[in-house]
């Protein structure tokens, strides 16, 4: 397949960027959902523990520092309900 | 960047790496990003949580893959269920054309922009760079020459020649040698 310069400008143009806070978001992936873990198998061993991390998912988030993004708040407070 | 290859990439995630991590969103995330406001027409917030759905699925889901080299469709394919759920749940029309062929041909087209991107990561960091902020970032030669402390007069001569070296680049790519030595262009 050949290519003009038109074309290559064009495609070039098609993919900006996303957004850096949300790339920096998805980077931080593996390392929120280790966190994640680490609060529920706590709580699964604490009862009392889990009572006060769900009264309060973004206090609890944010001592554990994670960024309390809502699509983070929402999955941990599913794994707790589970 | 390291210049791995997608499979590569995907079974150094898979194997718990976050570096690979982190270079497979740098990747993929202009791509999912395009899909789902180009393709589906989403904004703000709507966007954004698609955006993240899709990542987190992908990191969810990477052992499923049966093709590492296929991480590629997977994403787009996961990234339009999730913008169609998305556009569903919220009860609005989609943003698409039906049938299924307006969709197919604007994905078709995003896939070609990421080989030309892909091309695009194997020039010098200097060419990268001028493409990239006059293109992609739609910067003025002023700007550029300020950012890049370059003469402005200079600036057109250099994107000219750093397009002509992109495209030796791709068209390099899309001439791979078969296991007989002969040359195959796509």
């Amino acid at each position: 397949m050949t290519y003009d310069e038109e074309q290559i400008a064009r495609l070039l143009r098609s993919l900006p960027p996303a957004p850096e806070a949300w790339v920096e978001a998805a980077n931080s992936l593996p390392s929120v959902r280790r966190e994640l873990d680490t609060l529920v198998e706590q709580a699964e061993r604490d009862a009392a523990y889990r009572v006060q991390l769900l009264a309060d998912l973004d206090a609890a988030l944010r001592t554990a520092g994670v960024e309390p993004r809502p699509e983070v708040i929402e999955h941990l407070r599913r794994r707790l309900e589970a | 960047m390291t210049g791995a290859s997608d499979a590569e990439l995907v079974a150094r995630c898979r194997a718990g790496d976050d570096d690979a991590w982190r270079e497979l969103v740098d990747r993929f995330s202009r791509y999912v990003h395009a899909i789902t406001t180009q393709v589906y027409g989403l904004r703000g917030h709507d966007a954004e949580d698609v955006f993240q759905d899709v990542f987190a699925r992908v990191w969810e889901r990477l052992h499923t893959l049966r093709s590492d080299d296929a991480v590629r469709p997977w994403i787009a394919q996961l990234t339009r269920r999730t913008c169609i759920d998305r556009l569903r749940s919220s009860g609005r029309e989609l943003a698409v054309d039906p049938p299924e062929e307006p969709v197919e041909e604007r994905i078709a087209e995003l896939d070609e922009a990421m080989d030309v991107h892909a091309a695009l990561a194997g020039l010098q960091p200097e060419c990268r760079e001028i493409l990239d902020r006059f293109f992609v970032r739609d910067e003025s030669y002023r700007t550029i020459g300020e950012a890049l402390d370059l003469p402005a007069g200079t600036i057109a001569s250099r994107i000219s020649r750093c397009l002509a070296k992109l495209r030796g680049e791709l068209e390099g790519r899309n001439t791979a040698p078969t296991t007989s030595g002969e040359q195959v262009t796509r």
